[in-house]
């Protein structure tokens, strides 16, 4: 609430900005039921779920809609989102992708965390985080399309309505990610 | 029919309706940034057990959401037929899923959370963002090489109740107690491995795992409503439309459906096997009354332009059919006015009536009425009735089986219908043909 009052002040908001350490995060299970709450409410009101990577991918396919759309129109994959008059981005999934960075940069902003810095493990350089970065955003974003949905996408929102195969996905993940975390356990630690 | 979810487009307009979904998206980014997800060393903490931040936010938010899903479609507020469940791929979501597992211990995000941590200003997470668009992009174009893959070990619309064959809140109950102990083992690896004082954790989590654990068994013992439920509840509205005969189409009605490429239509034939291998409309599907229930899954899998016309030879048994799909919320489901027997008197000629009214023909002759394409001049549209015959390998593949007729007769359709295309050459003016059969 402190927060909210000193935001609303032009100057002290950006004193605050600089100066305060952010504010600690929320307790996860408080947090995990307030994604809980989001969630079910996505579903109560409109009979959709929450996505990440569903938005991302229509994104970009308007944009290559605008620089080869006979690509586009030859290419079954994409024709599906963005064929012939079709807008790529009139889905309700892009709408959720552009909220979910305008609640993360508010709450960031609210909460004194936004600062420009690369977090990473002890013994790695920032411009091997940023590679792996890179790096990691391109396989999980291609393992996110071949599964048809990311943790978001599959795991929470198919979780939530007990789709077997979202289930499968959720457990794979988890699968795939500890069986390369002890080689990368120098990367992280 | 619930009240919930709520038909979005009708109340706010087709872009009006994607408001809700910005405000939705909002609450969704705002909480992953509050969970601390915009933190990448947060995240790849999970995976070497020091913190299981994680886990703990995911399975809390799935079983909350779970929960008040189930309970209020038990309670009849919320229609799940109508929420959106993840269709199964089974193996390209193996694959996948272990894919994305190997980015995520590499790039210490999911494409939400990097999504958060870009606009929060975390390099990394700008870096991981721009690399989930350089992904997408080559998955695009890449696709095409495993199409038959991606396409694979498809099972539609299968929840873990159908996987095995229990209610919807016994799996309730079994996710959270299963979650409850996930968050205890998890509590204990960061009591080991990140030597976290558990004294310190806050008391009220006993509380809302109480709470929780008494959500689930609320939404078990209610249950979730049977379709005879269903078609009670919604009586006087099934009534009314009926009686107001609002959903009984013309056969003229049901053959500009046939001929609009903008629809997937889809027609229940719900007669007798021998009926329909005597006579019926191309394209219709057989499929018995007790067997309607079957088809729900896959109708909920339909594009939105989806139709279904159900017949039967009078109106009495696709009623029935029309009741259970309505109760069930499946929408654009018609009846085919005066059944059959009205398709046959509006459109067959003498001929065909003389014939049919015979006693039962031998079951090697299948009849089709190949339907005239749109003619704005024509008010009445002229019938052609095609007599097909079954080729002479197959007459005797029949009498080698003995008892087989009606199936074999069925399978001979799609040669049927090819045949019909070459035979009747109607003018179709460019447009496809309902006659072809895919």
């Amino acid at each position: 609430m402190t927060a909210q009052l000193a935001v609303s002040s032009g100057k002290s908001r950006r004193l605050r900005l600089m100066r305060s350490k952010p504010k600690p995060y929320m307790h996860p299970y408080l947090a995990g039921i307030l994604l809980g709450l989001v969630l079910f409410a996505a579903f109560f009101f409109t009979g959709n779920g929450l996505g990440a990577s569903g938005g991302v991918n229509r994104i970009v396919v308007f944009f290559e809609d605008l620089l080869a759309p006979q690509h586009v129109d030859r290419t079954a994959y994409l024709l599906e989102m963005a064929g012939g008059s079709e807008n790529a981005l009139d889905s309700w999934i892009v709408f959720i992708t552009i909220g979910t960075m305008i609640g993360g940069f508010l709450s960031g902003w609210i909460n004194g965390r936004l600062r420009l810095e690369t977090n990473r493990g002890p013994n790695v350089s920032v411009r091997v985080r940023w590679m792996m970065a890179f790096l990691g955003g391109t396989i999980m974003a291609y393992g996110a399309r071949l599964a048809r949905g990311c943790t978001s996408g599959q795991a929470l929102t198919g979780g939530a309505t007990l789709s077997a195969g979202s289930w499968v996905v959720m457990f794979a993940i988890f699968g795939g990610g500890y069986a390369l975390a002890y080689s990368l356990r120098k990367f992280w630690n | 029919m619930p009240p919930f979810p709520l038909p979005l487009t009708d109340l706010l307009g087709h872009w009006g309706a994607y408001w809700v979904y910005l405000l939705i998206g909002i609450g969704f980014g705002a909480v992953l940034e509050l969970a601390g997800f915009g933190n990448s060393r947060k995240l790849a903490a999970q995976f070497y057990f020091t913190e299981q931040t994680v886990l703990k936010v995911m399975f809390s938010a799935i079983v909350v959401a779970m929960s008040l899903i189930f309970l209020t479609s038990a309670l009849g507020l919320l229609e799940f037929n109508l929420v959106w469940v993840n269709p199964t791929y089974l193996w390209p979501g193996i694959v996948g899923g272990l894919i994305m597992g190997v980015g995520f211990i590499v790039g210490g995000f999911c494409p939400g959370t990097s999504l958060v941590a870009a606009t929060t200003l975390k390099v990394d997470g700008i870096f991981f963002a721009l690399g989930t668009f350089f992904g997408v992009f080559a998955f695009g174009e890449t696709v095409a090489f495993f199409e038959p893959f991606f396409y694979s070990s498809s099972y539609g619309r299968v929840t873990l109740m159908d996987v095995f064959g229990v209610p919807a809140g016994v799996v309730v109950v079994l996710v959270v107690l299963m979650a409850l102990f996930m968050f205890w083992g998890a509590e204990q690896l960061e009591r080991i491995f990140g030597k976290r004082d558990l004294k310190r954790e806050p008391r009220w989590r006993y509380a809302a795992a109480t709470g929780l654990a008494a959500l689930a068994l609320a939404t078990a013992f209610i249950g979730q409503p049977t379709t005879e439920e269903r078609t009670a509840r919604m009586a006087p509205e099934i009534d009314r439309q009926l009686a107001e005969r609002q959903v009984q189409i013309e056969p003229a009605e049901l053959l500009s459906l046939i001929h609009n490429d903008r629809l997937n239509l889809i027609m229940f034939d719900v007669r007798s096997e021998s009926d329909y291998n005597l006579f019926h409309l191309l394209d219709a599907e057989h499929i018995e009354l007790p067997n309607i229930p079957t088809t729900l899954a896959r109708l909920r899998m339909e594009p939105a332009n989806t139709v279904v016309v159900v017949m039967s030879n009078t109106e009495i048994a696709s009623t029935q059919a029309w009741a259970i799909l309505t109760a069930e919320s499946v929408p654009n489901v018609y009846i085919l006015g005066g059944g059959l027997n009205t398709w046959i008197g509006t459109f067959a000629g003498a001929d065909f009536a003389a014939d049919h009214s015979r006693p039962r023909r031998p079951a090697m002759t299948g009849w089709h009425i190949a339907s005239p394409p749109h003619s704005a001049t024509a008010t009445r549209w002229p019938t052609r009735i095609l007599r097909i015959s079954i080729s002479p390998s197959s007459r005797k593949s029949l009498s080698a089986r003995g008892a087989g007729p009606p199936v074999e007769a069925a399978e001979a359709r799609p040669q049927a219908a090819r045949r019909c295309v070459s035979i009747c050459s109607c003018p179709k003016g460019g447009q496809r043909s309902s006659l072809v059969d895919v």
